[in-house]
């Protein structure tokens, strides 16, 4: 019952927190009301004893990558979006579509719901036995991965470095 | 006890916002945000799955998820910065030429 209560106060969060992301209009707003959602999103994966998960979602997504977000907004200054034409047939098409397909998916869920729980901590996360999996059944991936990450920490430099131009000019003024 | 499906409605809501919010909003900054909305949904629904079938491998994936999201991070928000250096806008509506 206290699990129920919990998911639900902290799913609700979560939901005006995303649903707030997209009524701002300043991306520093949207930036820090994406920050709530994952924030409650890490008492999820606790509740469903993911201990581990829960820690790595606040490490990284809260704190690292909301960080590099957080950073880019204030270097690049940016102010309120301007509004652009938006396409009628969307408006006309697509919320009917949206609330069609959502009552559809929500009804499909929920009506095979049934006794099919899932026990709230019944499988824990702990790190030792990710580490284990990750180092065992899942070490290829996991050799991948630090490839990957080196090409995108090369690329984000090569991207983001001034243009030759700049670089000449500053080196003789 | 929390139902399977609970979870799952929820990751499909966060999931949802993320694509309203790709499609709708003009900002880049704010759109790239609605992807990780959408990764953390996906994110959610793992973890569900991998509590419900006693399945480890689905936090794992999780982890794997969240690397490639930290990569693809840094590297939108570097393609981000060289846009508006050329650009000088961060509306989408106004980056529609291929050429600088």
């Amino acid at each position: 019952m206290l699990h129920l209560v919990l998911f639900l106060i902290f799913g609700a969060i979560c939901v005006a927190g995303a649903v707030n992301l997209l009524a701002q209009r300043h991306p520093i707003n949207s930036a820090l009301s994406l920050i709530v959602v994952m924030g409650s999103l890490a008492v999820e994966y606790l509740l469903l004893g993911a201990e581990f998960v829960a820690a790595v979602q606040v490490i990284i997504y809260a704190g690292a990558i909301m960080v590099l977000f957080v950073f880019v907004i204030m270097l690049l200054n940016a102010g309120e979006e301007e509004l652009t034409n938006g396409s009628r047939v969307a408006l006309l098409l697509g919320i009917p579509g949206m609330l069609v397909s959502s009552v559809l998916v929500a009804w499909v869920l929920l009506a095979h719901s049934g006794t099919e729980a899932v026990p709230a901590g019944a499988l824990p996360g702990p790190p030792k036995i990710i580490g284990w999996l990750l180092f065992h059944d899942f070490l290829l991936p996991f050799e991948v991965t630090s490839v990957l990450i080196l090409i995108a920490i090369m690329g984000a430099v090569v991207l983001a470095s001034p243009p030759e131009s700049v670089q000449q000019s500053k080196k003789e003024g | 006890m929390v139902p399977l499906s609970y979870y799952l409605v929820l990751s499909g809501i966060l999931f949802a916002c993320g694509v309203t919010g790709f499609l709708i909003r003009r900002n880049i900054i704010t759109i790239f945000m609605s992807i990780e909305l959408m990764l953390n949904g996906v994110n959610l629904s793992f973890v569900a799955f991998a509590a419900h079938w006693h399945a480890l491998s689905g936090q794992v994936f999780v982890f794997f998820v969240m690397v490639v999201a930290a990569a693809e991070a840094a590297v939108g928000l570097a393609i981000i910065i060289a846009v508006y250096r050329t650009r000088e806008t961060l509306n989408v509506d106004r980056v529609n030429l291929l050429k600088l």
